[in-house]
Parts: C-alpha cells; structure tokens; sequence
C-alpha cells in the first residue's frame, strides 16, 4: 500500500517547517519533499494543513486508546505504577503488547522490586521483555545508596532512569505546594524546594556513574537552574513537564477544585514562569500529558483525599499548540518536544519525518478553534484542570505504521 | 471610618445584608457581611440570659448536626442554638472510620438532601468537605469546622467577644499563639480581624507556622515576649498533638517554656488585655490554669456563651430565605 500525502505543510523536528509532500510504502517513510506522487499511490490532499510526526507521550499511567487516537499519540511510555506493577517480565511483556496495533505501549519498568525503593528490579530481563526505560514510579527512591545502584546498574544496559523527584520526607503527606492558596485553604503542602532537593541529590549521582537520566516533571525554578548547570557539566539529564504545570499555578486549586489536584502539586506562579522559560530556551526536552485519568470515585472527594492526576492525552496537542500561537515555541520545538525527543530517550527510531521511519503521522489543522469539555471527552474520564478552555487546533487523522487510524 | 464601625443592618435590607447561601468560610465575606452577623449575634445574648430563652422562629425547620469528626462542644453550641429557636435538631454523629472516604460523602450529602434537611451543620477533618457537600445539596450549610480549613462560627464569636470587651475590633492589636498550622480556628479569625481592621500578630515556632502567613495580612513573630508588646489581645489556641505526625516540637515542656501564657508573660501585654482559647485547654501547656481562670481578663467562658448566640444568628440567617422573612425571600 503506498500513500501520497500531497500539499502538505511539512513540520519536522530536524527538517523545519516546510512546504512538501510525504510518501508512505507500507509501514514506513518513504519520501519527504518535493515529488511527485506516484500512479496507483493513495492520495491525501492535505490542503496546506500541517502534516507532522506523530506524538510519543512520555510517561502516562494509563493505556487510553480513545484518548490517545484523539490526541495524535500513537506511542506511549507507561510508567511502572500499574497493577500489577511492571517489575516482572511477563507483565512487562503484556503491556507491551496491550495497545496494538493502533497505540504502541512501550513499558517502562519499575527500577526497584514492587516500586519499594529497596532492591533493584531485573532490569535486564525486563529489558529484554519489552522494558524501554526503567523509573522509580510516583515516588521517590529516599535511600540514596539504592539510587546510586539503580542509576550505575541501568547505565551497564543502556537504560535511562525516568526518575520522581520529590523529597518523600519534604513531601510526605502534601497535597500542595506551600504559598497563600495552601494556607488559605488549610491544605497540607510542601515547599518547592522538595523538588529541587531531590533533583539536586540524583544529579550529583547520574553524574557520577554516568547514567541517562530523565526527570518526568520538572516544575520549579531552582529545578531548571540545576538540570541546566548539570548539562554544562556532562550530566546526561532531560526533563519533561506536562501542559498543566505551564499553564497553571497553585491559585488554580481554589474552590478545592479536585481536577486541579496533581501530582507534583500546581507551583507558584513565578516557578510557572520559569518553566515557560526553561520550555523557550531548550531546557525542557519533553511535554508529556501524564494522561492519568480519574473518575469521580477518586475526583469528587474533599481535596486532601482525592487522587493527584489529569486526564491529559486529549489536550496535550492543543494545549501545546497555543503555546505556538502566543510565540512561547516554534512549531518545530514543538514538535521536537512532543515526538522527537521523548522518542530518543525511548530509543525509539520514530519521531521525524525522516525517510525510513515508521510512518507514524499526524494531520494537523493548527486554527480550528475548539473548547475544552470535560464531560465531553473521549477518554476513561473527563479530569480536566482546562474545562472550558477555548482552544485552537485539532488532529485531522492519525497514522500508525502505514495504516489510517481515524 | 473603619470597618467595623460600619452599621449594615440600618443600611442594608434584607438578603444584600447577606447574600450567601452558605457559611463555608470567612474568606469571601465582606466586612459589612461580618458585622451584620455580629449585629445579629447581639440580640442572642441577652435572650439567652433570660430565664425563658425559647424563641419559635426556627419552628418546622430541620436542622441536622453531621459531624464527621469528634467534637462535643461545638456539637452541644450548634444543638442548643437550633433547638432554642424552635428547630427540630437531629445529631447525625458518623465515626470517622466508618464515613470518611469515597462516594460515601457525597452519598450523605444527598441522603440528607433527600431527608429535606433545611440546614446542616457539618465538622469534617478534611479541608474543603463542606465545600463539597455544600455543592451538593439544596438547604444552606454551615461549616462547623473543616480540616484545617475554617471554623467560621468560631472566628464570629471570638470577635464578638473582642468587640464587647474592648469596645471595638477595628485597632485592637490581638495576638494569636501557638499551632497555626494545623489550626482552622486561627485561620477563620485571621481572615476576620483583619477584615475588620484589627492587626493581627500570629506566633508560633516556624514549624507550626504556614509558609505564606504573612499574605493573610497578618505580622509573623516567633518570639512571643516580642510579639505581646501592647497587645489588646491574647489569643491561645491549642496544641494539637492528634494532628501532629511529625517532630513539630521538641517537647510539650519546652513548648510550654516558650509559648505558653503565665501571668508573668501575660504582663509584657496591656494590662488591661484579654485572655482567650477557643478550647479544649491543655493547661499547663499552652496557658497556665492562673491565667485561664484570671477574673476580668480571661474571656474563655465568655466566648462559649457567645458561641450559642452567634450559631443561633447564623441559623436564623440562613434559615430566612427558606422561610420566607420579609426581604429575604
């Protein structure tokens, strides 16, 4: 099967932003520029509107096909917290298998046995069952001596450590960051400072046993200002961040508004705007959804007993795109951000529209405008902190593999 | 002219007095709005007083008690208030192990709902229950206290107290002493001495102390000789070591050493400063058993009287658009 994508705005992450067409033979890339399509090949004319890599979702806790295919995801790095947690092989291979072939699950397994932060998982094993990263879940691994063996026991085989950073005795029981909205509503908080401790102490041992190690939210100042010193020095970090902590800070979780219930907690607004900075200047390698939906079991409960989470696959692309129009990032970024990266750190070769890669793709009309409705989402469940936010842009169709998904 | 020498009730009929459907909170009332409550509280005291205190206004109203967490006075204040204006009151005490998570509350919420409650009074140990339940249901609601939110009834009566023993709220200089952090009575009478133009001084160790005080319009001290200087005011609150799950403080001696109220601190106030606790006292902890009982400065029983007729103006408040009163329907 051959498909000519023709009249396209080509954006890629490596090629720029660019008039052209694609074709597609099979499962891959075939061609990319200026051609054209040849006899008997499906023709998809794409009218000027953006034709882009597909996303690579970095780091959710749920396999969410509706929200995914909704959302132009195509793969997703799931984090080890699931149940049963992904320590062992067997489950490992399963997850891996759990979405195919519209949505590629690429696990990530837990580092430590049960996520227990005690004694390593078989990283290898589950390495060779599927594994594509190895993390230490929700939590922070508080005993640094295990740390240290995690971080040199994945260097040994080539896996990045997708690690939580938040001090667990700073954090232990917190609900929000410390500032007025948590004491004005009596919410226990912890102070920012929890993450850049954390990040500061996992630095200090990526750096030492030479380890690949990747933040999955980086959401305050002195964070940012860490990983950049670490880079200068040869550190090998990347960090991501979800739309939600660049779009809002703590005064959103007023009214004890449960959406806006995360996990990192909503920062203040000045570390607000220096994650928009760090996402400008290159800092932040990554905008994940951290699609984690919650139903009203665990949403419509006093704040302090509600589950942290967003439902976030859907909205990300959006979200990000009106990041593009009020100039914070080129189109280019961010697409480097949502594909290009979090596929490298993956060890994915996908993510650009290079010839030779999976043809995993993404029709884009970038001005379609649209509101955010959380009762209307396609997902497991609508938990939005963005009900109601008028939006501009949606996926026209996805492309997985070759084959069009909707 | 400052805000508490505002006289809402002659200017504003009615529900502008006070347009709120519920009390969650302090925060998010206006200071006339609070002045009004406490206009209204007045009536209670002397009613109170008399030897038949029974009013009928509150007749055919259903007034339930739902505390999901311990409490006997406030309980025993909000029942003796509704049941002195006539209220048919029912305590719904649920243990906190039994109701406490899930749908659960919710589910209450709308079986009171469905009970055709007209008020409900609701204590939880979870900040922004009464929120929650609060947007659930069709009759007004109270907050009896919410985690470590607010316990608004507790902050109007404190400044009742203050303004009928000093005369005024707007001036004073009221000292606040002890475990801000886990506490929502501090909390509701920062928001209204504040709001009332009283300067507020908390003071605390920094370990019980939350991290953006200082943006409630309060002044932050840790040592509390300095923070007693000149004050009109001297407001214990307790040591809560049922919600301590840490090392917030080294000892209850050493606490007791550094914040708590002897007679000899209590002299570094005005001589003439009044002593409060919202209770129940540690004595001997927080404030010696000399200085909780002093005649003509501790006001601590005073403020359990207050307490019945300010619950009493709250139901009557809220209660009116139910039941029809003139203006207010």
């Amino acid at each position: 099967m051959t498909t000519a994508f023709v009249n396209a705005t080509l954006v890629c992450p490596d090629g720029g932003k660019r008039q052209g067409n694609l074709l597609v033979e099979g499962d891959c890339i075939m061609r990319v520029g200026d051609f054209d399509a040849p006899v008997g090949a499906a023709i998809v004319d794409c009218r000027g509107r953006m034709l882009a890599p597909a996303i690579v979702d970095l780091g959710v806790f749920a396999i969410d096909k509706p929200a995914c295919l909704a959302g132009g995801i195509v793969r997703v790095g799931l984090m080890p917290d699931q149940s049963p947690i992904l320590d062992d092989p067997g489950i490992v291979q399963r997850a891996a298998d759990m979405g195919k072939p519209e949505l590629w699950v690429h696990p990530i397994a837990a580092a430590t046995r049960a996520l227990a932060g005690i004694d390593l998982a078989e990283m290898a094993i589950n390495q060779e069952a599927g594994a594509r990263a190895v993390a230490t879940g929700r939590g922070w691994i508080a005993d640094s001596g295990v740390m240290r063996r995690v971080l040199a026991y994945a260097a040994d085989i080539g896996l990045t450590v997708v690690a939580h950073p938040e001090d667990a005795g700073l954090a232990a029981g917190a609900v929000a960051t410390e500032g007025e909205t948590a004491t004005r509503l009596g919410l226990r908080a912890a102070p920012a400072i929890a993450e850049s401790l954390a990040i500061a102490r996992d630095l200090m041992l990526a750096g030492e046993t030479g380890a690949a190690l990747h933040f999955r939210q980086v959401t305050t100042a002195k964070g940012f200002d860490l990983i950049r010193a670490a880079r200068a020095r040869g550190v090998r970090v990347t960090c991501g961040i979800s739309p939600g902590h660049l779009l809002l800070s703590d005064i959103a979780m007023n009214d004890f508004r449960t959406f806006a219930h995360l996990s990192p907690p909503l920062r203040s607004e000045d570390d607000r705007r220096a994650a928009l900075a760090a996402l400008a200047d290159g800092t932040i390698d990554v905008l994940t959804s951290s699609h984690d939906p919650r139903g009203p079991e665990e949403k419509r409960l006093p704040f302090a007993d509600s589950a942290p989470g967003m439902s976030g696959a859907e909205t990300l692309l959006p979200l990000g795109l009106g990041m593009v129009h009020d100039g914070t990032i080129t189109i280019e970024r961010l697409f480097a951000l949502l594909a290009r990266n979090p596929a490298r750190i993956l060890g994915l070769d996908t993510g650009t529209l290079a010839a030779g890669q999976p043809a995993d793709l993404i029709l884009v009309d970038p001005n379609i405008g649209a509101q955010i409705v959380a009762d209307r989402m396609v997902g497991r469940a609508g938990n939005t902190p963005f009900d109601g936010l008028p939006v501009q842009g949606r996926v026209k169709m996805v492309m997985k593999g070759g084959s069009i998904l909707a | 002219m400052s805000a508490s020498d505002h006289s809402p009730a002659a200017v504003l009929p009615g529900r502008v007095a006070f347009p709120h459907r519920h009390l969650t909170g302090i925060g998010g009332l206006q200071p006339h709005e609070i002045t009004f409550l406490l206009d209204e509280s007045e009536q209670w005291i002397e009613a109170n007083r008399a030897r038949a205190k029974n009013d009928r206004r509150l007749d055919g109203v259903t007034q339930i008690n739902a505390f999901f967490e311990n409490s006997t006075r406030t309980l025993l204040s909000f029942e003796i208030a509704g049941k002195r204006l006539g209220a048919d009151v029912v305590n719904m005490g649920v243990g906190q192990s039994s109701v406490k998570k899930g749908e659960t509350l919710i589910d209450t919420a709308v079986t009171l709902n469905a009970m055709r409650a007209d008020v409900i009074v609701i204590r939880h140990g979870s900040s922004g229950a009464v929120q929650l339940i609060a947007d659930k249901v069709d009759c007004p609601v109270l907050n009896a206290g919410d985690g470590s939110h607010e316990h608004p009834t507790q902050a109007l009566l404190d400044a009742l107290t203050i303004r009928r023993r000093r005369g005024s709220i707007a001036g004073q200089r009221v000292v606040i002493c002890g475990d801000v952090l886990h506490s929502r009575v501090a909390r509701s009478n920062m928001l209204a001495l504040a709001s009332l133009a009283a300067e507020v001084r908390v003071v605390g160790p920094s370990t019980l102390m939350p991290a953006a005080v200082e943006q409630m319009a309060v002044t932050r001290f840790t040592d509390f000789d300095a923070a007693l200087d000149g004050a009109d005011v001297v407001m214990m609150l307790r040591l809560q070591n049922e919600r301590m799950s840490g090392a917030f403080i080294p000892s209850t001696r050493e606490y007791h050493r550094r914040y708590g109220l002897t007679p000899e601190r209590l002299a570094l106030a005005k001589p003439d400063a009044l002593v409060m606790h919202p209770g129940p006292m540690n004595r001997g902890v927080e404030i010696t058993s000399s200085v909780a009982d002093m005649p003509g400065r501790s006001a601590i029983t005073e403020q359990v009287e207050m307490g019945v007729a300010v619950r009493m103006a709250c139901l009557d408040v809220l209660t009116r658009r139910a039941r029809g009163v003139e203006g207010w329907a």
